[in-house]
């Protein structure tokens, strides 16, 4: 391992600027004769627009232009686009309503925009958006999946009967009928997986920005997917060609998946940039953040799993209601389906298998990827599954756990919902997380804490994530809409300093600094003289951007293969300045050598001569050294992990204190230990979130009552302990690095360990399950109605 | 309209702005120093942290006129002759930030909690920090960095 080579926690490139001010955030720019953009956004959650008064509005000071569905229509600028397909049990299709940017005859929940207000500066904008004056028709709303769900709900939809946009399946009915039948246990479950409000500490921003001299767009925003967005803005929702449209996402904030989905603001002000000949810019306030990001989450489950006498799980079978919300975003469509469906075999031999996903329309903001993405939902639904298994069959839940997970001999393993996992160890993963966590003295703790009067609880969860998404074959041939490879290029310059351009993008991640360790190892460049370049279409070949912890199983992968063109090329040019035959010349610490002598050119002479070439094969060789790779991954990447959480609950109050976090996680190679144990500590503070804190509600009219920070709870700095690691390798088997992906783990694995701790603490007073978040109230009614 | 002299990050500067402007309109908008963050609009995150004559303020929550005359520092001007503030390179020794949008505000509050507290431990770190948001680290490493950035100001002080 070199000092800043693959393995080394380096330190990372892009803090400098960011600790001292010199960061831009889309918010931070500011364009020559720029306006401001508010929107209005609707009241209701359901309504007809009975009609639109904007003339008051227009004569306020400083307005510019106050835009609505009406001129959007007439500019025909089309909707916005869903990129994944899914087709429900009876073959029919998803039904796919239109999604304008700018509803013009109806409202379909609270935050929908209704009209865009532009104005010298950002005050007048907002000052305005206040005199449009807009008459309303309420319509009944169906403002919760419960409520949804109902007969006789109201309708989001007129063309979607029961609210109901697709009605999916996966696995074998019949085969899991059959191994319940012949069950000795069945053990059943329903469950509420809570809804979220993502809450990237940068709200969205965009600014639109149009050459009438020579036709280009520009849009600056906050997205951490910039070519996805020029494809879905440019060729299906304004018609420019990718060539006259770039997309620039500068610094951005965070995204934990908010920031995948192509949203209205971009269009509106991209539109409204050329309608208008100026820049406009819009920057969301927080409070629209919480109506307006899409949110994650939000199911309701039953589920069952049958158990022969010794307990070997037999069978499994889900029936899921997700909500999608009002419209279908980008992403939405996939998460509860292909992203959820077909991770029900988590870490274990269940042969049979049966899932049932209706995705449901609701009078509220729409539901997309959030940080985990189905993942998180079918894993805690699993796992708290399998914990309730071990209560009611007096099986110890860890050594239920192990009579089913799969045993390394057993790779690659084929599951019964569609997965073929290539590499793991579980067993080890379990062990050691088992000995960090000290679970062998568990139960000396309990005493110790009941004889204080506190309720002392101890959970486990084993789980898997599908990442590196994707194989474009195979999600093609799941319906979605595009190929899910990515782009690395690597330009060495002549004197050999190297710049590397991206399609995935750094929101936190720390590609500049793990992607330049990458090259940095492969090429034995020194680290600061790579530079790499993201987030912006006009300098990058493509992308399909960073999400589901794809970036370096994917991104990292192409530029990879990008280093080894650099590296064969050089041979080329090697041998003909050395005088040897190419299967001759080595590379290794930045030296091309002929095999068993000295001779031998650096790299950076290489560099000079493929720019220089006097001396060079220049009858058969191109001059230059920038290679382009395209990487489509052959699998899926399978991180794998057992999280292991203790805590004690003050029966009193009903709060739950985390005692310990144990995260034992298998995430293939580690290019930067450093920045992995940082991404493991956001998803496990994600998920310890979810579990005992967060929760999106909406009332019975569909108005949001979690709508800021007062009263949405967002993890701070004393909710959370430390968190232990530890990490139990097996390296992934089909890409050139070995490498599985991190962004998402710490969200999958740890709620249900969570839940399952609290569940084990209340055991006693004979609470079999409580629904996240568990926070104090609910904890402690679950403890009183258990002694009432 | 208020006309205002501030000194800011060591340089005295003057500014025209709007009775209503917040504190942090006036860096961002009128000074143009766009290191300080605007996450939230109820003073919760704490991403627009600023030092107002040594102590950590939410600058969106004053007016800019009741800064009139005082010395305030925003995250530009930490740094000196080049190199980071202990604090600024505690948090980049120990990754004590992902995305950087509520850094800012971290480091400053971080500041001034060092400097009256010195010896803080975890548990008043976690605490303190209550009014800073960040979703990226699950704070572990921005706890550290704080603890061993106090240490070096003391060290250095």
């Amino acid at each position: 391992m070199s000092e800043n080579g693959i393995g080394a926690a380096v330190l990372r490139k892009e803090d400098d600027r960011l600790l001292t001010g010199r960061g831009q955030f889309t918010d931070d720019i500011n364009r020559p004769g720029q306006a401001h953009m508010s929107i209005l956004r609707s009241p209701l959650a359901h309504a007809r627009i009975v009609s639109i008064d904007t003339s008051a509005a227009e004569e306020a000071p400083g307005v510019v232009a106050v835009l609505t569905g009406r001129e959007m229509a007439e500019d025909g600028v089309g909707g916005l686009p869903c990129g994944w397909l899914i087709t429900s049990k009876d073959g029919s299709p998803m039904v796919e309503p239109p999604h304008p940017a700018l509803p013009a005859d109806r409202v379909r929940y609270v935050g929908d925009q209704v009209a865009a207000v532009i104005a010298e500066t950002r005050e007048a904008a907002r000052a305005a958006a206040a005199l449009v004056d807009v008459e309303y028709e309420e319509l009944p709303a169906a403002a919760t999946l419960a409520s949804a769900t109902r007969d006789g709900a109201p309708l989001v939809w007129d063309e979607a009967p029961g609210n109901i946009c697709y009605d999916w399946e996966v696995g074998d009915a019949e085969a899991t009928e059959a191994a319940f039948r012949g069950a000795d246990h069945i053990v059943s479950l329903d469950v509420v997986n809570n809804r979220l409000i993502p809450n990237a500490i940068e709200p969205r921003a965009a600014i639109g920005e149009y050459d009438s001299r020579t036709g280009d767009h520009t849009l600056f925003t906050t997205t951490q997917n910039p070519h996805l967005i020029r494809l879905l803005l440019g060729a299906f929702v304004m018609g420019i060609p990718e060539s006259k449209l770039r997309i620039v996402a500068p610094d951005v904030g965070g995204g934990f998946g908010s920031k995948i989905h192509h949203y209205a603001e971009e269009v509106i002000v991209t539109w409204a940039a050329k309608r208008l000949g100026r820049p406009v810019k819009w920057t969301a306030e927080r409070s629209e953040s919480f109506v307006s990001d899409r949110h994650g989450r939000d199911h309701l489950s039953h589920a069952e799993l049958a158990l022969d006498a010794e307990g070997r799980f037999l069978g499994l079978r889900v029936t899921t209601a997700a909500n999608l919300g009002a419209y279908l975003s980008t992403f939405s469509t996939c998460v509860p389906t292909y992203l959820y469906g077909i991770l029900f075999a988590g870490p274990y031999t269940t042969p049979a298998i049966y899932v049932e996903v209706k995705g449901v329309f609701s009078n509220t903001v729409p539901v997309d990827a959030l940080r985990g993405a189905g993942r998180p939902e079918a894993t805690f639904l699993l796992e708290r599954l399998v914990d309730k298994a071990a209560r009611e069959t007096g099986i110890d839940p860890v050594e239920l756990r192990r009579r089913n997970l799969i045993r390394p001999d057993q790779f690659p393993y084929q599951t019964p919902v569609a997965l073929q996992y290539d590499v793991g160890d579980y067993q080890a993963t379990l062990d050691l997380a088992l000995e960090m966590a000290g679970a062998d003295a568990f139960e000396e703790r309990r005493a110790e804490a009941r004889a204080r009067g506190r309720l002392r609880g101890l959970g486990v969860s084993t789980f898997l994530e599908a990442c590196g998404i994707a194989p474009s074959a195979v999600v093609g041939s799941l319906g979605c809409r595009a190929g899910l490879y990515e782009s690395g290029q690597v330009r060495v310059h002549p004197t050999g300093s190297v710049t590397v351009y991206t399609g995935t993008h750094s929101h936190g991640q720390g590609h500049e600094t793990t992607f330049a360790q990458l090259v940095s190892d492969e090429l034995g460049v020194p680290i600061d003289q790579v530079e790499v370049v993201h987030g912006d279409t006009q300098q990058i070949p493509f992308g399909m951007g960073t999400y589901g912890s794809r970036s370096l199983a994917v991104g990292g992968a192409a530029i990879y293969n990008a280093t080894q063109k650099v590296i064969n090329k050089g041979k080329r040019i090697a041998a003909h300045l050395l005088e040897a035959s190419e299967a001759d010349i080595e590379f290794e610490n930045g030296s091309f050598t002929v095999a068993g002598t000295d001779r031998a050119k650096a790299f950076g002479e290489i560099a000079l001569a493929a720019y220089v070439p006097h001396d060079y094969p220049i009858e058969e060789l191109e001059p230059g050294l920038d290679e382009t790779a395209f990487y489509d991954p052959k699998n899926f990447t399978f991180p794998a992990g057992a999280h292991i959480v203790e805590v004690e609950i003050d029966p009193e109050t009903g709060t739950v204190e985390l005692v310990q976090v144990t995260g034992v996680d298998d995430l293939g190679r580690i290019i930067n230990p450093m920045i992995v144990a940082g991404q493991l500590h956001g998803g496990l503070a994600h998920g310890i979130g979810q579990a005992l804190l967060e929760e999106c509600q909406y009332d019975e009219n569909g108005q949001l009552l979690t709508g800021s920070y007062l009263n949405y709870t967002m993890p701070r700095a004393a909710d959370l302990p430390n968190f232990e690691l530890g990490h139990n390798t097996t390296l992934c088997t089909h890409n050139p690095l070995g490498v599985k992906g991190v962004g998402e783990v710490g969200s999958i694995g740890v709620c249900p360990a969570v839940i399952n701790a609290v569940v084990d603490a209340l055991s006693e007073h004979g609470v079999t399950h409580i629904d996240m978040p568990a926070t104090p109230e609910r904890v402690w009614r679950a403890i009183q109605s258990s002694q009432a | 309209m208020s006309s205002l002299t501030l000194n800011v990050n060591g340089r005295s500067v003057t500014a025209d702005v709007p009775d209503r402007t917040l504190l942090v309109e006036c860096i961002r908008e009128a000074l143009g120093l766009t290191g300080t963050h605007v996450g939230c609009d109820t003073s919760q995150c704490g991403a627009c942290v600023v030092l107002v004559d040594g102590r950590s303020v939410k600058s969106c929550s004053m007016f800019a006129w009741e800064a009139d005359g005082a010395e305030v520092t925003t995250i530009e001007g930490l740094a000196s002759d080049g190199s980071l503030h202990p604090m600024q390179q505690a948090f980049k020794e120990h990754h004590g930030l992902q995305c950087g949008f509520c850094t800012p505000g971290m480091v400053l509050s971080a500041v001034d909690l060092a400097t009256h507290h010195a010896d803080a431990s975890e548990s008043e770190v976690r605490e303190w920090l209550e009014g800073n948001l960040c979703r990226c680290t699950g704070y572990q490493n921005i706890v550290k960095a704080v603890l061993v950035g106090a240490e070096a100001m003391e060290a250095g002080a």
